[in-house]
């Protein structure tokens, strides 16, 4: 078992960067740094789909020379994959952004938890 | 190929042009717009219901040229044609019944953005009960998440706001361990087509060589979709955002957003892990469990609750809860129970939203208790509308919600391991709903001498009255004629298989 973890170290840090930005995202009360957790957690998983994706000595899947064979070519996918969940988080990292600084304007705080306990005295 | 399987296809991008288009017209234009999409979209998934059932099996659609293992593709069977057109009903209903709060609450010049979201949620919402390819399923799952976050927060005040933070960063959370886990099954297997999955699955369990793995993207996968959709230690959201949107919006995403990923969850255990590995795996004990502290502890929340909006919302918590019991009874009939209490929650529900509106319009805008009573007399066809749901939602007979708790108690009957604890909570669960519910109904139809508050009759609200006539017809049509919907269920959930 260590040594698979050694061997795929790459996985193995996509792994704990994930966990650090899930953490990040549940706990911290700051609401930036809850948005930079949730980069750091998406970045993980693009991190580990691209380990997946690469295999040593081989190329892009793009036919060269005439080279036909299998065994020379990467795998495609998991690219295209990282580029789509980029393009998903980038959108959804706007949609935070956007909704932190309507917060900020009207309680001139990040902090999550005072912000509701303000609500809760506001009585709305 | 018969012409009439183009229409998922054509339902998913008819909604979503709809929307982008919605942004361009006038506003009175694209109400229009939106209403008839709705209502098209849902003739069409009738269509292909009466199809499926006379055709007696599902088929698989192309998309684009390229065939299984490589393109994409989009699976249609009853249950899906059945959830597509359930959910057209139930949105076309919460819109009109909310059409005139919406003029209120929402600045004008917000009502086109308003009308786009909808159409953007109804379009993810049939994609996801719809495809048949895994990261398809996440980028949708990632667009209702937006849609949604901008329903809650269309109507601008800080509690909106908070809510809409909130419930992003849930989604947030759940659609992370979504993503990840689909990475790691694509890794495993190969394969982002369920059905592909499925059997790929299938040799790795005969194989014997990476059981751990998988056993993790399941985990990942249920945890996810669980926490999108509100199971209870991950409801602290639910409230706010049901509680202070506006009530279309309230209605629209207690009975179908949530449902939405429930379904997908359902889709992920029949299509792609495999109905009976899922069954060995202990996550289906997990989510029981959870299943069950979450019809407990969301309707104590609720008696709680001095607020009429927030305490549908937690009756919310403690409905998922049931549907995620039904999921983790591991019997095909609790998973028709499951099924069905989606449908019957959703009418439910909305119905429930939509009645509160008319109660606390008639009470000087006010949601607290005090302020309620005798507002039945006002308003009285919310006040009819509001019993009939508390009705349902108790489980009296002949309403839909005595035809769910009576399914779930087959279910349990038939597991004998977990038969004791979900009988004793389901009765639980039972009596405090029928606690927070019936004290409200008493409450609205308490007389109150010389009421400060005006009357409102049929002619100042015929739309909203139509609305709620639907939903009451509704409600009892599932509880009346439940025979044949359950057997469409069961032949639905065997045609996933």
């Amino acid at each position: 078992m260590g040594s698979n973890l050694l061997i795929n170290y790459g996985e193995a840090v996509a792994m704990l960067l994930f966990v650090i930005g899930f953490t990040n995202l549940l706990l911290q009360k700051n609401l930036i740094k809850k948005i930079i957790g949730l980069n750091i957690m998406d970045s993980a998983v693009y991190l580990f789909l691209a380990e997946k994706g690469y295999i040593e000595g081989r190329t892009v899947p793009i036919v060269v020379n005439g080279v036909q064979d299998v065994e020379a070519y990467i795998n495609p996918i998991p690219s295209g994959l990282v580029l789509t969940g980029i393009v998903v988080s980038v959108s959804v990292t706007a949609l935070m952004l956007s909704l932190t600084i309507r917060l900020y304007r009207r309680y001139n705080t990040l902090d999550l938890d005072e912000i509701s306990t303000r609500l809760k005295k506001e009585g709305l | 190929m018969d012409f009439i399987q183009n229409f998922p296809f054509f339902s998913i991008m008819l909604s979503m042009f709809s929307g982008t288009v919605c942004s361009v017209l006038p506003r009175r234009a694209a109400r229009w717009v939106n209403t008839l999409m709705i209502s098209l979209i849902g003739v069409l998934s009738f269509v292909l219901l009466s199809y499926l059932v006379v055709r007696g099996e599902s088929y698989v659609y192309m998309m684009g040229h390229f065939p299984a293992p490589w393109g994409n593709e989009i699976r249609a069977g009853i249950l899906e044609a059945g959830t597509a057109l359930f959910f057209c009903v139930i949105m076309l209903l919460s819109m009109l019944g909310g059409r005139k709060k919406l003029q209120e609450e929402v600045v004008e010049s917000k009502h086109n953005m308003y009308y786009i979201l909808v159409n953007l949620l109804l379009s993810s919402l049939l994609a996801l009960v719809y495809t048949n390819d895994l990261f398809t399923a996440y980028v949708f799952v990632e667009i209702n998440t937006i849609a949604a976050c901008g329903l809650i927060m269309i109507r601008q005040n800080g509690r909106t706001i908070e809510a809409a933070v909130r419930y992003m960063i849930m989604s947030l959370l759940g659609s992370g361990l979504l993503l990840l886990g689909i990475c790691m099954l694509y890794d495993l297997t190969g394969h982002l087509l369920m059905s592909n999955i499925q059997a790929a699955v299938q040799g790795i369990l005969e194989d014997g060589t990476y059981e751990v793995p998988l056993l993790v993207t399941i985990t990942l996968m249920s945890v996810g979709l669980a926490i999108k959709s509100a199971l209870f230690p991950f409801h602290a959201w639910l409230p706010d955002a049901y509680g202070y949107s506006t009530v279309s919006s309230a209605a629209i995403l207690s009975s179908l957003v949530s449902k939405g990923y429930i379904f997908l969850l359902i889709k992920i255990i029949y299509r792609v892990i495999g109905y009976n590995v899922f069954g060995n795996s202990h996550i289906i004990d997990v989510l029981f469990v959870f299943g069950l502290m979450g019809m407990i502890f969301g309707s104590l929340n609720a008696i709680q609750e001095n607020d009429i909006r927030r305490m549908i919302a937690f009756s919310s918590v403690a409905q998922i809860g049931y549907i995620y019991m039904g999921i983790g009874m591991g019997t095909g009939v609790g998973m028709t129970a499951s099924v069905f209490h989606i449908l019957s929650h959703a009418a439910t529900k909305s119905l429930l939203f939509i009645a509160a509106i008319g109660l606390t319009d008639v009470s000087g805008g006010s949601r607290h208790f005090i302020d309620l009573t005798g507002a039945a007399y006002r308003n009285k066809w919310a006040g009819v509308a509001f019993t009939v749901g508390s009705l349902s939602m108790v489980g009296v007979p002949m309403f839909s919600g005595f035809i769910s708790k009576l399914l779930f108690a087959q279910a349990a009957v038939q597991n004998h391991v977990k038969m004791l604890p979900a009988l004793i909570v389901l009765a639980i669960s039972t009596i405090l709903n029928a606690i927070y519910f019936m004290k409200t109904v008493i409450r609205i139809y308490t007389p109150e001498e010389g009421s400060e508050y005006e009357s409102v009759t049929f002619k100042n609200m015929k739309t909203y009255a139509v609305t709620l006539v639907c939903f009451i017809l509704l409600n009892v049509l599932l509880g009346v004629s439940s025979q044949p919907i359950v057997d469409l269920i069961e032949q639905g959930l065997s045609m996933f298989a």
